[in-house]
């Protein structure tokens, strides 16, 4: 399948600082339609039947989201984009906000129109404190403008915490608080941010939206698979000739992508999705890149055969660990004992049942963890247990 | 609360406000003093260990005094795989300390960072909250030099 922009379609074309450029690329048009022609209904409805999924690695229905929200009790409401991706190997939110942050800004006056919310707030890691100039920038000559009557839009940053990327600790920081998980339900569309209906949306989800609106549903469900409908933005990094982003159909190989655009070589093992995605061995290199099969964020991260797996899957879990909230126990301490066992591993002093505790702990983890970080933390094991398992068993002690 | 936040303004909703002002804080003071702390959870009707919580929670903010240039190389698997461990060394060459370490004469802390999302562009770093790419040794000596 083929490369498509739909989300980087300005990316390189438009300047960023100067909002004529983006007019010039049917900028705003898309906002204008919706005010002008449709109801919040009729766009919601259009986001449905388009089957945009959220980019952030949850996959969950777009317009399904803003439906509950439009219809949750509440005279204030909330847009969040999510721009705080701290998963490991991600930069596409970052290479978007950099070369098209005007885009962004006409879905979230979208987003406000159709859940009826005044207010939006734009979530920026701390990382990305150089682009907090380039967004105040874009906000306010779309105010001047005049694109921004019904809806204002605030930039919150954080402060270094890669928990605060999950939605719900994402509300406590913009809260002022620790950055620590919710219990849901319920869920942000009817209780989010001081207890509000909001919804949150990743970047790149936002991205789709004004080009949905302006083309119709239709055109949009027509490319991907039946479970994922367009495209994804992946970041392709690790032993690769050309690391970057690229844009896919959904349902593409990663094999065009790992070896095809981004020219990869003896290739040992992909992980895909981060600190919590999965491994896939090359021999699993035609997979197709989509929500029901292997996707996340769309973070690609190469190993070639010189590379050792215990070492990847160690490195991995210590991320974990570092960056846990700590709040419910399978999470905190779930993760620390796998970094003691891998670091183990690691130096050849594995035990027999070192085997049988991580399989044990993963179900444990995978069960009983609060959010999605505690829950996929096991994946990198489980799969580089089921994959390379021959690599655990030659570091098990000798005595 | 003039002596220490002075110039920091300290309105509205108590809780909101936190994570902001301890982030003007940190770039105003270069950490986060115990008095100044205490003081804020004075004025937003908080309580110390609230106001700490926060503090503590987040890595780009430090209770604890940190030198003029935080250097902060990013210790993520995209990284790695480019060489980042010769350039923790060639840091710790060129500044003598190793990891959560100050110069005696505090100029520099020395950290370690997770992901920060510049992975095409490996190996990377943060100083002083600016990202630099494409790391070499001979870039590190250079862009050290250049910090007062």
């Amino acid at each position: 399948m083929p490369e498509k922009q739909i989300v980087l379609r300005n990316c390189g074309v438009i300047d960023p600082k100067r909002i004529a450029t983006f007019l010039d690329r049917d900028g705003f048009k898309a906002l204008k339609k919706a005010l002008d022609e449709m109801t919040p209904e009729q766009i919601i409805g259009e986001i449905k039947v388009s089957g945009l999924r959220g980019r952030g690695g949850a996959g969950f229905p777009c317009g399904l989201k803003w439906d509950l929200a439009r219809k949750a009790q509440g005279d204030e409401k909330y847009v969040i984009c999510n721009a705080d991706e701290g998963e490991v190997g991600t930069f596409k939110d970052r290479y978007i906000l950099e070369r098209d942050p005007f885009t962004l800004v006409e879905a979230m006056a979208i987003a406000g129109y159709a859940i009826g919310a005044k207010r939006g707030y734009i979530y920026l890691r701390a990382e990305y404190h150089h682009l907090l100039d380039l967004l105040r920038n874009a906000i306010s000559q779309a105010r001047e403008r005049g694109f921004l009557g019904h809806f204002e839009i605030d930039i919150r940053e954080g402060a270094g915490s890669y928990i605060c990327g999950e939605e719900s600790a994402l509300m406590d920081s913009i809260e002022g608080k620790r950055g620590e998980v919710r219990f849901r339900p319920p869920f942000p569309p009817s209780k989010g941010l001081w207890g509000r209906p909001t919804i949150i949306n990743n970047v790149e989800t936002l991205m789709n939206i004004p080009q949905i609106i302006l083309n119709g549903a239709h055109w949009f469900s027509q490319l991907g698979t039946e479970l994922s409908k367009g495209t994804k933005v992946f970041s392709v990094s690790g032993d690769v000739k050309k690391s970057g982003v690229y844009e896919l159909v959904l349902g593409s190989r990663l094999r065009e992508l790992v070896e095809g655009l981004a020219l990869a070589e003896k290739v040992k093992m992909v992980q895909v999705g981060g600190a919590t995605g999965r491994i896939i061995p090359y021999e699993m290199i035609d997979s197709s890149l989509a929500f029901e099969n292997i996707l996340g964020a769309g973070a690609v991260i190469v190993f070639n055969e010189t590379r050792d797996v215990i070492d990847v899957v160690y490195r991995t879990m210590e991320f974990l660990a570092e960056e846990c909230c700590g709040k419910c126990a399978p999470g905190r301490e779930g993760t620390e004992v796998m970094v003691e066992i891998l670091e183990r591993f690691s130096r050849g002093q594995g035990v027999e049942s070192d085997i049988r505790v991580l399989e044990e702990l993963s179900n444990a983890m995978m069960l009983s963890s609060l959010c999605g970080l505690g829950q996929a933390a096991p994946n990198p094991v489980i799969d580089s247990l089921q994959y390379f398992r021959g690599a655990y068993e030659s570091r098990i002690r000798e005595n | 609360m003039n002596k220490i936040c002075g110039g920091i303004p300290t309105q509205g909703k108590g809780q909101e406000k936190l994570l902001l002002l301890l982030k003007q804080a940190q770039s105003k003071f270069g950490y986060l003093p115990k008095e100044l702390m205490a003081e804020l959870a004075e004025s937003l009707c908080l309580s110390i260990s609230d106001v700490y919580g926060v503090a503590s929670f987040y890595s780009f903010l430090s209770t604890k005094p940190q030198g003029r240039n935080v250097i902060r190389i990013c210790k993520c698997l995209p990284c790695l795989l480019k060489n980042a461990q010769t350039i923790i060394e060639s840091v710790e060459k060129e500044i003598g300390i190793k990891p959560g370490e100050i110069t005696p004469d505090g100029r520099f802390s020395f950290e370690l960072t997770n992901c920060i999302g510049a992975c095409d562009e490996a190996p990377a770093m943060m100083l002083n909250g600016e990202v630099h790419v494409n790391l070499t040794p001979g870039k590190i000596s250079q862009i050290l030099k250049a910090c007062k």
